[in-house]
Order: C-alpha cells, then structure tokens, then sequence
C-alpha cells in the first residue's frame, strides 16, 4: 500500500480581530485598544471550547497527523465546527496551513460546491468548459468526456440554453457531472451530496462508488452517516480541530453517534435489560449501568489519572438465591480491551443475591491510567464457578479530556497508558 | 488514540507530487502553472465578452459607443471650450488616440484590482493559479482595445481621405505592440498590488478609482506634453504612461515628443511594478481567504 497523501503536524490558526476586520479603521480601532492596554474589542466572546483560543488566536486544526493510501476511501465526521472545512480547505488548496505540511502523491482535485464558476449567462455547453478547466481539465479533456457528462447530466436537450434557465436540479446535475468526470488519482468531496433530488444523489454516490473501485483515493466529508458508511472504508472523526479517532469506518461512525447522543440525551445511567448480548446464559443480568465521577454526580467526562465509580444493578431472574462476581472492562472504540477489572480481585467472596431481586454495587476505579480519548465500558457478571452468566460489551462510552487536573493539557505521546514512573540520577554503575 | 503519531516518525523515501506548506517562498511563483492553465484564461477570456453584452440591445457596439462618446465631450470641453492645444492636430483624433490608450490601461488597472474580492467566491471553492483571472482582463481588454483602436484608425483614415495633413511614422507603428505590452504590464502590477492589498482593507477601492483619474490628469491624454509649462513637465514626466501614450501618438499621428530615456524608465517602471505585484499577489493568494 502506497501512502499517498501524508498529513504531518497540521495546524491552522484564525488570527482573532482579523476575522471580520475588513477595513483600516477596524485595525487602527484594535491597534489603539492595545497600546492603551485593553482587550481587543472584536474579539469573539463566550467561546465554549477555550483550549482553542490562546493568545488571541483560535486554531481551528491542531497538530493533525494522519495517512491516507492509495485506493482508500476516507470519511470525515465531525460536529459543526470541528475543522472539517478547515481541512478540505487545505488539503483544496483554497487556504495555506500555519505550520505543519501535506504531502501528496498524485494529481488531487476537490469538490467542495457543485458548478463553481458557472456564470448564468452561458449555456451549459459553454459552462461544462468553463468549470472543466476551472477544476483542472484542459479542453482536449473536455472535449473527450463531454458527451459522456451530458448524458450523465440528463440535460441533453438544454445544452445550449443559459444555465439560468435551468431549474436548480439541473443546475446540480450538470454541475456534479463535470467533477465526476474529473479523473484525479484523488478526490476530495464536500458535502455535495446534500443537494438535489434523492435519485439524483443515489446516482452520485453511485458514482463516487465507481471512482473509489478503480482505486483512486476520496476524501468524503458528510453529516450523511449513511453515506459514510456505505461509500468509506476508513474514517476520520474530528472535535475541537483534532483527531478523536482514526479507525475503520463503522467504529468511527458508532464512537461518533454515541458521544452525540450522550451530548444530546442523558443516558447515563443507561438500562441495558434489553441490550441483546453475545455471551452469557443470563440468569442473572446487569439491568443498569452509570458512570459516577467521586461527588457521586453522574459523569462521562473525566481527567486522566480522575477517580470514577461504576454503579451496576444486577438482577436475579431466577427464585433462587446465587452469589456471583461482577466484572467490567475499558475498551478503545475499536473494541480492544485494555483492562478489566473483577470483585474478586479484593474480597474471596462475591455477592449474593436473593431470587426475584435486585442489587446494586459500586466500584470504585483509581486514578485512570488512559491517555485522552473515548473508552467503552464492558460490564458482566461471573458465576461461582467463574462461568459466563452475563456479558454486555459497550454499554456506555466515556471520555478522558487532555485537559490535565493540574490544568495543563496532555502532551501527543505513544501509547494507550501512561506509566507512572520516578526518577533519579543515581551514582552507580550499570 | 490510533491517531497519535508514533514517535519517531519515520521518513519513508518517497517522491511526494505535491507539498502543501504554510508559506511558499516570495520568489516561488509558479508561472509554469499558469501555463498549464492556458486553457482556463482562454475560456475566463470567452466568459467575459459573451456575458459582458447579453440582454443589451446593442450589443458589442457599446465597445466603440464608450470611446466614442468620451471623445466627443472631451473634444467638445478640453478642445471648444477650454481651448487646449493638440499640437496641431485635428481636436477629435487627439482626443480619440488619447482616451482610447488611456482606457486599456486604466480598464487593466481598475478590473485586476479587484480580483480577489470579486472572484471570494470562486477562490474559496476550488484552487488553481489565480494568476488566472488578472492575466484573462488583461486579454480581454486588449481584445476591446484592438476594436476601438481599429475604430481610431478609420477616423484616422478619414481625415487623411480629407485632405489633413497626418505623417504616420512606420518604424514607430511597429513598436507599438511594446508599448501595449508596457500598458499591460503597468495595469497587472498596478491593479493586483491593490488587489492584494484590498483583501484587507477594503477601503482602498474607493481611492483606485479615483486615483486613476487623477493619474490621467497626469498624463498626455487631454493635453500634449509640449504644451505643459516647463517648470511642471517632471510631474508629466514622472507618470510611467506619459511617454507611452506620447510614443503611441508619434507612431500614429506624427506629433509628439519621445525620448529614449523616457521610454526606458517607464519600461523599468513596468518591470518593477509587475515584478512587486507579483510576489506580493503570489503572499496574499495563499492565505487571503483567512482575511477577505
């Protein structure tokens, strides 16, 4: 597998005053209030995520490395704001990064408006020219696939009409099939998929399909999840201008959708009773689960080496009493555990419930050791024999900021963990 | 996170087509790829004359009425009114040569000027040389400039057909594609300096349109430079058009004053301004979307 686009320690940052400050005046007016020693007075206020904003400057991309090979389709999710645009900007060329570089194989185009360029007084013939070469094609190129982009088009009959007469389906129509014929060995694509009608849009994601089958690379930023996920193969899941994950597609999306829905609803605590499982005979079940941070306070965000109680409920659905021992483990989005952890583990004996009853444990877990990110907690329960009697995987994810207890953020070091270590110069030899 | 870089990087050795950096160095002006985009200009070319006259009744006739009817007022207030000499040559040529010269450095000047902010849109959707855009004016314009001066030349024959007395000077005449070059030259550096300057404050392109007209009281258009006191000529003298349009009159008309030297200076004055335009135009189109 060949690498060909390699993203290397992109940042880009929005000097603050300067976004929106078009005239001389403006300046002059920020340039006063900073001798005088005032705060800027177009300075954006009440911004949510502040460990974007220092020193005047909001960095809309921070630190993103990432490769991409030949032949993969790669999508980027993300909330409003998160530095998608941002980075389909770059990667377009329409703006330069801060620091950092990419680093391309191959020719690249982009897609971020369907017909750019067009001008409404030229006729469609007259605009597929025009927005070819705009997008990179010379004439010989265009006139090679014209055919072949007004059939795909299906606007035979109005070639030679002016685009303005066009209805707005039309407009997109042709406007998609000249980028679709674009042959680049790699494709960005904004969200153009969100416009025209829905047979319309099939036939494009048919089509970006095609472009990715003949192994040419897509870079496919949507809010289509459904899209993303039937079209990539990995993808890309960006907050606050940095890299959450980077995975295959389907674990980025569901990480994606379950921090969204937690963001949106409450559900921590969460009743799992219904949760279909793998494993486990299920007499008895963990019916509920919550995440506590040490105030008791229901919590799905933590600082690294924080304190956190899980509170389990179990429940006997037989009339008999059991005594049994819980477990629960972390795991990355992608599934792999990285520790578990049983009641076993600190007492010989486990708990006993009674038939037809329920009860509920706490535990208490130390000092996280996990580098920021988002985990998924597995929890079960274990019969007296250690035998399976329930297994529920990912029943509630949970984020490690970078934002540090002492209040500096976490440095991009390898690994999952940190290990705690000490040290001294010592005078012996080795 | 998978995410995080693994420490150390390592470097495969690979070829990489493209490099995408934070700043590309003052020098590194890529004109190769302009080339490549030869196609592009050529249809932006095509673009802008068949939509310049759509739904106009009279079409590409506006391209001679604009002159024309400039001609006549200026004729009709500088040459009956005001009485300013023309060194002896019949008021309407005068006029005519002078405004039309005129015309296809100030239209190069005020439309290369607002190339970003007029083109935000487009820029901020797709990439290629933006370069583009000003070099396509300046084609486009020099189309419109060959049909008025075309119309120049028939009045010019006219009046010859009438019995005026005009010694066209041929050596001369075939210099003048030099000086539409020059025109050219002086309008992108001009106009894309403003342009790259106007990204930012806006407030300039209330001045460009002002100061061009300001600037061409400063140059031979309604007056020959004979007929300026001498004690005033090196502001005449100074304006890097001034020897232009005297040449350009020299070649067609016969009258006028050229001087090497002159000419020399405004030809390095070109190269100057076109050079400092682009370089600063080549800064500002990488991160001008950041502040348009």
């Amino acid at each position: 597998m060949t690498t060909v686009i390699s993203v290397e320690n992109l940042s880009k940052s929005y000097r603050l005053g300067q976004i929106g400050s078009g005239t001389f005046a403006h300046d002059l007016n920020v340039w006063w209030a900073k001798v005088r020693g005032r705060p800027n007075p177009l300075q954006r206020i009440g911004a949510a995520d502040h460990h974007r904003y220092d020193d005047g400057e909001f960095w809309a991309l921070k630190d993103l490395t990432f490769k991409v090979n030949q032949g993969e389709v790669l999508g980027i999710i993300g909330r409003n704001g998160a530095g998608k645009s941002t980075l389909l900007k770059i990667l377009s060329r329409v703006t330069a990064p801060t620091s950092g570089k990419v680093k391309v194989k191959g020719r690249i185009a982009s897609l971020l408006e369907v017909g750019t360029g067009f001008h409404p007084d030229l006729t469609g013939r007259e605009n597929t020219y025009l927005n070819g070469a705009i997008l990179g094609m010379n004439r010989k190129e265009v006139d090679r696939k014209f055919d072949e982009i007004v059939y795909f088009s299906e606007v035979e009959k109005f070639i030679d009409t002016p685009v303005k007469r066009y209805s707005s389906g039309m407009y997109v129509r042709l406007g998609f099939a000249v980028a679709a014929h674009l042959e680049p060995e790699i494709l960005v694509v904004d969200e153009v998929l969100a416009v025209g009608d829905v047979e319309f849009q099939k036939k494009c994601l048919g089509k970006m399909g095609d472009v990715a089958k003949e192994g040419r690379t897509v870079l496919f930023v949507s809010h289509n999840m459904g899209a993303i996920a039937s079209l990539c193969s990995k993808g890309i899941w960006l907050e606050g201008g940095r890299i959450k994950i980077y995975s295959k597609i389907q674990e980025t999306i569901s990480s994606y959708l379950d921090i969204a829905d937690t963001r949106n609803a409450v559900n921590n605590p969460v009743d799992v009773s219904d949760v279909t499982r793998k494993r486990g005979s299920g007499e008895i079940r963990v019916t509920k689960v919550g995440l506590l941070n040490i105030n008791e306070k229901w919590e799905q965000h933590f600082s690294m080496e924080d304190d956190f109680l899980i509170r389990i409920e179990i429940e006997n659905f037989l009339n008999i009493m059991r005594e049994v021992n819980c477990w629960f483990s972390i795991a990355t989005p992608d599934g792999t555990v990285l520790g578990t952890g049983i009641q076993y583990d600190n007492s010989k004996r486990g708990v006993s419930v009674k038939g037809l009853s329920t009860v509920i444990l706490d535990v208490t877990c130390k000092e996280i050791p996990f580098v920021p990110g988002v985990y998924f907690l597995n929890v079960g329960v274990l019969g007296k024999q250690k035998e399976i009697l329930d297994w529920c995987e990912m029943v509630l994810s949970f984020e490690i900021t970078d934002l540090l207890k002492n209040g500096s953020y976490f440095d991009n070091r390898v690994g999952k963990m940190i290990l705690r270590s000490t040290w001294h110069v010592v005078d012996k030899k080795i | 996170m998978l995410s995080k870089p693994h420490l150390p990087f390592t470097e495969q050795d690979e070829s990489w087509d493209l490099i995408i950096e934070p700043q590309r160095s003052w020098l590194d002006l890529r004109l190769g790829e302009v080339w490549r985009y030869k196609d592009l200009i050529l249809l932006f070319v095509q673009r802008d004359f068949v939509s310049l006259y759509k739904q106009t009744v009279l079409g590409p006739l506006w391209y001679l009425i604009q002159p024309l009817l400039t001609t006549i007022i200026f004729t009709f207030i500088f040459g009956n009114i005001a009485s300013l000499p023309t060194d002896g040559l019949p008021k309407f040529l005068f006029y005519m040569s002078g405004t039309v010269v005129w015309s296809y450095f100030a239209d190069c000047l005020n439309k290369t000027s607002q190339t970003f902010v007029n083109n935000a849109n487009l820029f901020g959707k797709v990439y290629f040389p933006r370069l583009a855009v000003p070099l396509s004016i300046l084609i486009s314009n020099m189309i419109t400039f060959a049909i008025q001066f075309g119309m120049f030349l028939i009045f010019e024959l006219y009046f010859i057909a009438q019995g005026t007395e005009i010694h066209p000077n041929w050596p001369w005449i075939l210099f003048s594609p030099v000086l539409i070059l020059m025109m050219a030259g002086l309008g992108l550096g001009f106009g894309i300096i403003i342009s790259s300057l106007t990204t930012k404050y806006r407030d300039l392109r209330f001045l460009v349109t002002f100061g061009v007209q300001l600037l061409m009281y400063a140059a031979p258009v309604i007056y020959p430079v004979s007929s300026v006191p001498a004690k005033f000529q090196w502001i005449i003298l100074a304006n890097p058009m001034t020897s232009i349009i005297e040449a350009f009159r020299y070649a067609f008309l016969g009258v006028g004053t050229v001087y090497m030297g002159q000419l020399l200076y405004s030809f390095t004055f070109m190269l100057l301004v076109m050079f400092a335009g682009m370089m600063i135009f080549n800064r500002v189109e990488q991160i001008f979307m950041d502040t348009v």
